[in-house]
């Protein structure tokens, strides 16, 4: 990206970023020192579907929209900009898990407008009558087109539109390289799990969920990462309980204890891995050679949503390009929407951790829907944690 | 209106209370412990036993709970105990109303904030740290069963230090002085007169602590890192993330059987030694 400013290297894009998101530099100087400002001006005039949509009056969707997502997923001022075309305050719930959601769910008056299931979980919430169809015509800022089919296409099911994308990244790990006494960088699950159960003993974080810790685990015998083989799931049981002494917690919270050296290696989502790079660049994050996880987010409306307007109204928002690359920008997970990605630093598009490289890309497997609901791979991690 | 219907209209709002609130959810946790997990998880009615047989494989959580919410309150018991004393004996009356409020405090600001600040005391950049400054390496406290002892002891301490300042607050300081004008060392006086009076306080704290405990969670899951397994945890992760009801029930149910029966052996124990305390009194 060439412009007046001149070429910003991707170090001191997150430099900036980081800046503003503390707030300690304007919106204005964000926007012009990264060219952003410019690259969205000049967009907004070329594409009449990013011109500012005339607001809402205020009170239309009602006064609040209740949204249950992902920790570090959403930049606030993207919020506080919907309360204010909308008049409707967004109300966030956080979660850890997908098993968490659909528990919530199934037992029924989570009270949610809005929530963020991943794509394996879609089959099952509409199967149990959990998610209603999407109205597209309530919609207008999705453009199905602009989707990169495979981070979109777990939205539909039996050609009815369920969920819309919100944004793709991969699990990986993140290790500690400075603790690694010259040792090269980890590149494979099998060392992942080995060096937990050597040097990195006791320094080790796996995730609170299934769906990855066992199948990370499954990787390192090279299995599938959504096996469900009684024998393969027996292999990764016995690794994980021959692992347990050896790790420093099983929890998703992973950042605190990697950031203040408890912790020197841990299971990492895309984002994670980008935000502790950024700010201690001897954490790397790496994908499994032998594989692991590739996901993709989206936006649904739960069955008996309260405020259903305001839900409609607020993934529409948020689904707006020039909204969405906000949020890319303020938590670092790429986006599958083409409007928004060109809205985006090249910088940012060419990162090594947010778009890896094609062969580990092709190596990674999306979650199937039998993995989240099978019962024996729900109890062996319900057993590992109460060995 | 009669006698009768005046006592039936009292205890009408505690009945339907404990009615609606405890023995109908009970009554449901029961039915739900024999029947089935659903396919996408859930509940399916069924008769079958394989919940209950299923038990061992949280033994070890079982085995966590038991050792840790006694241990707990023992601990809780030995540094409350001399605090309350303080406070009910030896204070002056003019700094105790302060330094009760001092132990109430804590109460204001939520236990899991709380124990998050733990995450740092125990953390490596805290106590251990602290510990390498004067040569002693290498100890790691955080996610540890110890690091969740310590975060039992703290959040509950209060809970064993008031029931004990009532009773010693409201002991007959006369008795005392019996004591020792019968020739009483103070420590024999402390063994046979102040300690036995305050039996009641002792057993209305460990009580109030133990069974708490055994329902705990919040603590070992913030400072356990997943790895120190209460049956609360059991409990939590049973219905939130593996989504298996009956099992779950078959577990809480477990837990409700196993509290009755170490609560009444501790009653049975404590009214043993209430009865030694009215021969105390007696004389």
């Amino acid at each position: 990206m060439t412009n007046d400013n001149g070429t910003i290297s991707k170090q001191k894009f997150m430099e900036e970023l980081r800046r503003y998101q503390k707030g300690s530099v304007t919106r204005r100087h964000f926007l012009g020192v990264t060219g952003l400002g410019m690259a969205t001006a000049v967009l907004g005039t070329a594409m009449p579907g990013l011109r500012p949509r005339p607001a809402f009056a205020a009170g239309d969707v009602g006064d609040r929209v209740i949204l249950a997502t992902w920790p570090n997923y959403h930049d606030e001022m993207n919020f506080e900009a919907f309360t204010e075309a909308t008049g409707a305050h967004v109300q966030v719930n956080v979660f850890g898990s997908n098993e968490e959601m659909l528990a919530k769910l199934q037992a029924g008056g989570s009270g949610w407008d809005v929530f963020v299931p991943t794509n394996y979980t879609i089959t099952t919430y509409v199967g149990e009558d959990l998610i209603i169809p999407l109205d597209t015509s309530k919609l207008p800022n999705y453009d199905a087109g602009s989707f990169e089919q495979r981070f979109s296409d777990a939205g539909s099911v039996g050609g009815q539109l369920y969920a819309v994308p919100k944004n793709w990244g991969t699990t990986g790990f993140a290790v500690n390289t400075s603790k690694l006494d010259g040792a090269p960088t980890p590149t494979t699950w099998k060392e992942f799990w080995d060096l937990t159960m050597a040097g990195y003993s006791g320094r080790t974080m796996v995730h609170d969920y299934q769906l990855t810790t066992i199948g990370n685990a499954l990787k390192y015998f090279g299995y599938s990462f959504n096996s469900v083989d009684e024998k393969e799931l027996a292999d990764a049981e016995k690794l994980l309980l021959d692992a347990k002494p050896h790790l420093f917690a099983i929890s998703s919270d992973y950042q605190p204890p990697m950031r203040n050296g408890d912790a020197w290696m841990t299971m990492c989502w895309t984002g994670d891995g980008k935000q502790m790079n950024v700010d201690m660049p001897e954490i790397a994050y790496v994908l499994g050679a032998e594989g692991g996880e590739l996901w993709s987010d989206y936006y649904a409306i739960p069955k008996g949503a309260p405020h259903l307007d305001a839900a409609y109204a607020l993934i529409d928002f948020l689904l707006n390009p020039e909204v969405n690359a906000k949020e890319v920008l303020a938590h670092g997970y790429p986006s599958a929407d083409a409007r928004t990605n060109a809205l985006l630093p090249k910088e940012l598009l060419e990162d090594p951790i947010l778009y890896p490289a094609a062969d580990l890309l092709n190596a990674l497997e999306f979650g199937a829907a039998a993995t989240l609901t099978d019962p024996n791979r729900a109890e062996l991690l319900a057993r590992f944690k109460s060995a | 209106m009669t006698e009768r219907g005046r006592k039936a209209l009292l205890l009408a709002p505690a009945g339907i209370w404990l009615l609606v609130m405890l023995a109908l959810p009970l009554l449901v946790v029961f039915v739900f412990s024999f029947g089935e997990r659903g396919a996408a998880g859930g509940y399916v009615p069924a008769f079958t036993l394989e919940q209950y047989a299923n038990l061992p494989a949280r033994w070890t959580a079982f085995k966590n709970t038991l050792i840790l919410a006694p241990l707990g309150t023992i601990a809780a018991l030995v540094i409350a105990y001399p605090l309350a004393y303080f406070l009910a004996v030896r204070c002056s009356p003019k700094w105790r109303t302060s330094l009760l409020i001092l132990v109430i405090v804590p109460f204001w600001t939520s236990i899991l904030i709380r124990s998050y600040a733990w995450i740092f005391i125990l953390g490596g950049r805290g106590l251990p740290a602290l510990l390498e400054s004067i040569g002693i390496d290498d100890i790691r406290l955080i996610n540890t069963p110890l690091a969740v002892l310590v975060g039992i002891v703290y959040g509950y301490l209060p809970l064993m230090v008031f029931p004990i300042f009532v009773s010693l607050d409201k002991l007959d300081k006369r008795l005392l002085e019996a004591s020792a004008d019968l020739g009483s060392t103070p420590w024999r006086t402390f063994r046979q007169v102040t300690l036995p009076l305050s039996v009641p306080g002792i057993a209305t704290g460990c009580m109030l602590v133990f069974i708490l405990l055994m329902g705990e969670f919040l603590i070992p899951a913030i400072l356990g890192g997943g790895k120190v397994f209460f049956v609360g945890n059991a409990l939590v992760d049973l219905f939130l993330q593996s989504r298996n009801w009956a099992y779950g029930s078959a577990v809480a149910m477990t837990l409700v059987v196993v509290m009755l029966v170490t609560v009444s052996i501790y009653m049975k124990f404590i009214s043993r030694l209430g009865g030694q305390r009215e021969d105390v009194s007696l004389m």
